[in-house]
């Protein structure tokens, strides 16, 4: 189990998160609702490892190999759809994932993408990358509503505990997951 | 094609008023116009003194650029990963880049042989191009690049293939460009003032000590040429390996 207890973190000059404690499940879906500003990313940047909280502690993440899709889709440029996924996995994953990902041609390079493309090939990437935990920050952009359906069900169950951060409520339902609402929770301290 | 055509023109337009302006003054041994200094040309291409003059010209000028873009390369990468060594070095790059290219030349004529001292100019006025280039760009890596190639575990070999060396190439690209152009001209001067034997610099020197003006525009016209085929070459080299990569 992850456990973040009394958790404050931020930039420097600005505090975003303030004494978060929660615990995350071993296994499933925990999908984070809140308006813009209330700390969502920051967040999972924490859990990836990425911010260190200025105070609080945390547990449970030890030796956790994790996978991130962040907020940008940070595609390198000059590389193919293709090589930028099998870069952090094999060939064969890479293939199986843009396949999954319905990218139609991986020869292409990100600018020739459109930015719902280039989101599923950066996604492709964090699901070919593999590991205990999957974080997804806004995974649905620029995907329509049939789409972002079908690559909700490839993507669900893939990783033990997946977290993610969505907009709207059907975006946390398609994945199965358990909602938490972070500005509530943040109102309460 | 169109392109090729307008730069023919805007050549012929200049050789037209450099010959209007040979024409006006009257003095060909003083200030030749094109067919004396293509005569002259013509002429110097002839022996095999010009061809030796030209070919260890290219030699000196290329191995001192060579040199300084190793060095630079690897000075920028020493630099920004070591911000001591940054500090400790940086004065070195403010002086070579403050300090006239004439006293270096003076300087180092007295310490090394008279063949040495062009691929040594050569290669001090191009260290600091490179150096500053390609530290600058290194620092300029996207931090967001940065971040995604840690989170995904790439390896230090990964990170230098595919985010550090392509980050870098166009500010690299552009300051070799640039370098080889100082390294020639630089070069040619070193070799002018160190009159080193069998070379370009110390032929112009010739033809100027014993007023051979057509022979100086020859030579020059020779050096100019030259500097267009290099500059061309690496250009290609670039486009080259821009091609092969997609």
């Amino acid at each position: 189990m992850i456990q973040l207890t009394n958790v404050t973190a931020g930039y420097p000059g600005k505090t975003v998160l303030r004494n978060v404690t929660l615990s995350l499940p071993e296994k499933g879906a925990v999908a984070m609702m809140a308006p813009s500003g209330f700390g969502k990313t920051t967040l999972l940047r924490v859990l990836a490892g990425l911010l260190k909280p200025q105070s609080g502690t945390i547990s449970g993440l030890e030796n956790k190999k994790i996978a991130f899709l962040f907020q940008e889709d940070r595609l390198l440029p000059w590389l193919t759809a293709e090589k930028n996924v099998s870069i952090v996995s094999s060939a064969e994953k890479a293939r199986f994932w843009l396949n999954a990902m319905e990218i139609g041609d991986p020869a292409q390079y990100p600018h020739e993408m459109s930015g719902g493309m280039q989101r599923r090939v950066a996604l492709a990437r964090a699901m070919a990358f593999g590991g205990g935990l999957l974080l997804l920050d806004e995974p649905f952009k620029g995907m329509d509503e049939a789409l972002r359906a079908r690559i909700a069900a490839r993507v669900k169950d893939q990783f033990p505990l997946t977290v993610l951060s969505v907009h709207d409520q059907e975006e946390a339902e398609l994945m199965g997951a358990s909602i938490l609402r972070l500005d509530q929770m943040m109102n309460q301290h | 094609m169109k392109k090729l055509f307008r730069r023919l023109l805007i050549g012929a337009f200049w050789m037209v008023v450099w010959w209007a302006i040979a024409l006006a003054v009257g003095l060909p041994k003083l200030l030749p116009g094109p067919p004396e200094t293509v005569e002259a040309l013509f002429r110097l291409a002839g022996t095999a003194a010009f061809w030796r003059g030209v070919g260890l010209t290219m030699l000196r000028v290329a191995l001192g650029y060579l040199l300084a873009v190793l060095t630079g390369t690897a000075f920028a990468a020493v630099c920004w990963r070591f911000k001591g060594v940054d500090a400790l070095l940086s004065p070195l790059r403010t002086v070579i880049k403050a300090t006239p290219v004439s006293s270096f030349i003076l300087l180092v004529w007295l310490w090394l042989q008279r063949a040495h001292v062009p691929v040594f100019i050569s290669f001090l006025m191009v260290l600091p191009i490179i150096w500053t280039a390609v530290q600058e760009a290194l620092g300029a890596v996207d931090g967001n690049l940065k971040e995604m190639t840690n989170m995904y575990r790439f390896s230090r070999w990964q990170k230098m293939r595919y985010l550090y060396a392509p980050s870098v190439k166009p500010a690299f690209m552009a300051a070799a460009l640039t370098g080889l152009g100082f390294a020639w001209k630089s070069g040619i001067a070193a070799e002018v003032i160190a009159l080193t034997p069998d070379s370009v610099g110390k032929h112009l020197s010739d033809a100027k000590n014993y007023l051979e003006y057509p022979d100086l525009f020859a030579w020059t016209l020779t050096v100019i040429l030259l500097s267009m085929l290099l500059e061309g070459l690496l250009k290609a080299a670039a486009r080259r390996g821009k091609g092969a990569k997609k």
